[in-house]
């Protein structure tokens, strides 16, 4: 066993645990937190893809300033622990069915129906596109416009939570 | 690299179906938000693997631009959170219906 093998185990197997966990916890501060070490592990698995500039982005953007963001809004409201009995019987069935079978649906078409076969990986020209340089080329070049308008986004996005989030609007 | 992609693909579409579990079945407005941003992550592992293993530094790209949408699609979200439990008291979403008639 390589060493990158027995790195994707690990962060693979912490990404999926926690995932598992952060949706069956009924104290929601503590299924934020494993959210955040499942985030983190995903930034594992980005660099084991020679996605170095977005290992470091998930970090920062998703474990740290989106993460920070959920623990104040439930820090703020304090939420009661949930009543785990919906209002329609038998939902929860029919829901962990539903995604059983779309999974074996997934699995099927990953493994058996795949053409990824034929994708050999050209370890060269992948670190090469994970590079910060490449992507900032990119960036301000081909894609300067969606670069723009997402700046223009994320002003919206400021004032409209300002806004929404104000007691009252004169 | 050693690691087929299908290991990969397999470990996003698991995390993508959690994240639908976990909308379907809790309660908790935060929680099934938080669902949501897992669902997305799914999606964003499916790019980069792609991207890296033909080499194409356009998928990551694209994973950049979904984590901006995704800033401001959390801090939105939150205020709309914020604002519900000032009118209703509660963020249960089975008592938050009044966009239902």
């Amino acid at each position: 066993m390589t060493l990158e093998i027995i790195l994707f185990i690990f962060f693979a197997g912490t990404a999926a645990v926690t995932s598992v966990i952060m949706i069956t916890r009924s104290n929601v501060v503590i299924a934020a937190l494993f959210l955040i070490l499942n985030f983190g592990s995903l930034a594992g698995l980005y660099l084991l893809l020679n996605a170095q500039f977005l290992a470091v982005t998930q970090v920062i953007v998703y474990a740290g300033a989106i993460m920070v963001l959920f623990l104040f809004v439930i820090m703020l409201l304090k939420p009661e622990h949930e009543k785990t009995v919906s209002k329609i019987p038998g939902m929860k069935i029919f829901s962990f069915a539903i995604a059983f079978m779309v999974f074996v649906q997934l699995a099927y078409l990953i493994f058996f129906a795949s053409q990824s076969k034929n994708i050999s990986q050209n370890v060269e020209a992948s670190i090469n596109a994970g590079t910060i340089e490449t992507i900032g080329t990119e960036l301000f070049t081909n894609y300067i416009l969606p670069f723009e308008a997402a700046g223009f986004l994320l002003l919206a996005a400021t004032i409209g939570a300002l806004i929404l989030a104000k007691r009252k609007i004169e | 690299m050693s690691v087929p992609m299908e290991y990969y693909l397999i470990l996003s579409a698991f995390m993508f179906i959690v994240g639908v579990a976990g909308v379907l079945t809790r309660r908790n407005a935060i929680v099934v938000f938080m669902s949501v941003e897992l669902m997305l992550n799914s999606a964003n592992l499916s790019l980069i693997t792609f991207s890296s293993f033909m080499g194409n530094p356009v998928g990551q790209l694209f994973v950049f631009f979904v984590m901006t949408v995704a800033a401001a699609e959390a801090a939105v979200g939150l205020a709309i959170i914020i604002a519900l439990f000032r009118n209703k008291l509660t963020l249960n979403i089975d008592e938050i219906n009044i966009l239902k008639w």
